[in-house]
């Protein structure tokens, strides 16, 4: 890995993926792997945990507008506009397997489309069940039929099967032609995919979110039970996630109290 | 073979490692957890009367020497933590309640609620380098130290140590002053007040503009600052500062502390690092003769 002290870099280019949803591009010295996060900095705003969406100079992460600091990044950014990030941090995805499965929601689809990509560059065969609000929110549906066959669910009906994604994921999960399942986005979402996984018998990685402050495992606000999503986390086998009191259930705010997840 | 299980202040400790306020002890689940990883003892979070969103980010500054942080005092507030040192301490772990309050008063019925939780001591956060009106007027006054470890003594039956402040001309009055207010022991350092600033965007980058800093560039300052409180007050000094091995933590042995504290550690070594400094003092200590940790204590004074 390179240097974890913070670095400002330019940004070299800034991707319009929908209204909500820009990717950043820049060049830093990481070596991130796929389903590592850096923070970032937006000056005078906040600092973020943002999952990489590409991992190769210009590296990425995409970022939909969700707060203040997301907003305020979308709205004054462009090319050349300096940013801080300091990272990789976390653990990555296992590339392993035969035949693979990766289930997204949303901008979930940001966390696991390097892994997707990894895989396919594995040469193991990967499908992805990929879910979002509406036709235009399918950020990187491209990048990911690169790699696969891609299922698609829209909640609106205007792309693929009319509905959430976890009802693809269920049959997919259960027809048995899968070894491996790989899921991100809104938490009830993986808790169904984990939960078909682990009732099938097929291993599963999740990759979590929470709030954070450090990113580096002391604050203790991205706590799962005993673990960090930080350090220990952002990705975590269904096995353990099923013992979990707090996965799908409860997360901690922003003073570290115990609220519905 | 050396022995490390050892007294403070009245506690009997497996070993004289602490999990230091401030670091993965928000939660119970990640005190126990630091507790099963071998510390002797685990600190809460500083907690106050009331939830505490903290400051925004940046909050952290990673350097080379250290770390830089203002968090800025979350917590969930006391009436709320009670399930978080139940949760610890139904696990076995031994437990330190870390408060904080804006007065005396209000340090004594956090404390006093803290100890109801049935903590085995409480420490007193009087020295909080960034959390605004919380801390830092406290350090920088020894009269409001001695008034509030007494306050907080009068309201709890446990032992009382009071954590000091590096950020100040002189510290043994601070640890004299906590002497006479009753204090059972004094926690020393604080993290030193710091800052950082991108060369880059020309600004600080802490949201906050001020952190404390810890790590391996405040081990001399904790040394110096324990070396100077034993010179002058007798008082047992829980060491606190840089703490990364067990040579680390066997200096601060020899400048007056009885037992230690690691935070900032666990970044770089995990969080097996108090049982690896556990077995590195005791290797240190076979290899030079020490029986017990009591032997070491102050041993630098001559």
């Amino acid at each position: 890995m390179g240097s974890r002290l913070t670095q400002v870099v330019p940004l070299e280019e800034v991707v319009i993926e929908d209204p909500k949803t820009r990717t950043y591009r820049f060049r830093a010295d990481m070596r991130p792997l796929p389903g590592q996060f850096l923070m970032l900095w937006i000056p005078r705003a906040d600092e973020v945990p943002m999952a990489y969406s590409y991992l190769e100079d210009p590296m990425g992460v995409t970022v939909r507008e969700y707060g203040d600091a997301t907003r305020a990044l979308a709205a004054t950014s462009r090319k050349g506009y300096r940013v801080g990030v300091r990272g990789p941090y976390g653990n990555a995805f296992a590339i392993e397997g035969r035949r693979a499965l990766a289930v997204a929601g949303g901008v979930g689809i940001a966390s696991v489309i390097a892994a997707i990509e990894a895989y396919a560059h594995a040469g193991i065969a990967i499908e992805t069940a990929f879910g979002a609000r509406t036709k235009s929110e399918l950020t990187f549906l491209d990048r990911a039929k690169a790699c696969g066959p891609v299922h698609v669910a829209t909640d609106d009906g205007s792309m693929g099967h009319l509905g959430y994604v976890t009802d693809l994921a269920a049959n997919l999960v259960a027809s048995g032609t899968f070894d491996m399942v790989l899921t991100c986005g809104p938490e009830v979402m993986m808790k169904k995919v984990v939960e078909a996984a682990n009732a099938a018998g097929i291993l599963v990685q999740a990759s979590l979110e929470r709030y954070m402050k450090c990113g580096i495992g002391i604050c203790d606000a991205c706590v799962l039970d005993d673990r960090l999503v930080c350090t220990d986390g952002p990705i975590f086998w269904g096995e353990e996630l099923a013992k979990s009191q707090d996965f799908g259930r409860w997360r901690r705010d922003i003073s570290g109290r115990r609220v519905k997840a | 073979m050396a022995m490390l299980e050892t007294e403070f202040a009245g506690l009997r400790l497996r070993n004289p490692t602490m999990l230091a306020s401030g670091f993965l002890d928000e939660t119970g689940g990640s005190m126990l957890r630091a507790y099963r990883a071998g510390a002797g003892a685990v600190v809460t979070k500083s907690v106050g009367p009331e939830p505490r969103a903290g400051n925004l980010n940046p909050t952290i500054v990673e350097l080379d020497v250290g770390l830089l942080n203002a968090v800025g005092l979350p917590n969930p507030g006391i009436m709320e933590y009670e399930h978080e040192v139940r949760h610890a301490r139904e696990g076995g772990a031994a437990v330190i309640g870390s408060v904080y309050g804006k007065d005396a008063e209000e340090f004594a019925a956090v404390a006093s609620r803290m100890a109801s939780y049935g903590v085995l001591a409480v420490e007193l956060n009087l020295s909080c380098p960034h959390a605004k009106g919380l801390g830092t007027e406290v350090a920088q006054d020894p009269e409001a130290v001695e008034e509030i470890t007494r306050a907080v003594k009068r309201s709890v039956r446990v032992p009382v140590f009071s954590k000091l402040s590096p950020n100040v001309a002189n510290i043994a009055s601070f640890a004299e002053a906590a002497r006479r207010g009753g204090a059972d022991a004094v926690t020393a350092i604080n993290t030193v007040k710091s800052m950082a600033i991108s060369a880059d965007l020309k600004m600080p980058i802490l949201k906050n503009t001020y952190g404390g800093l810890s790590g391996p560039a405040i081990k001399p300052v904790g040394l110096r600052c324990v070396y100077e409180i034993r010179e002058s007050v007798d008082l047992p000094i829980l060491g606190v500062g840089g703490i990364e091995t067990g040579r680390d933590a066997i200096e601060y042995l020899l400048a007056g502390a009885s037992a230690v504290q690691i935070g900032t550690a666990i970044v770089r070594r995990g969080i097996d690092v108090f049982s690896q400094v556990c077995r590195e003092m005791a290797a240190w200590m076979d290899e030079n003769g020490y029986a017990k940790v009591a032997d070491l204590v102050g041993v630098a004074h001559g």
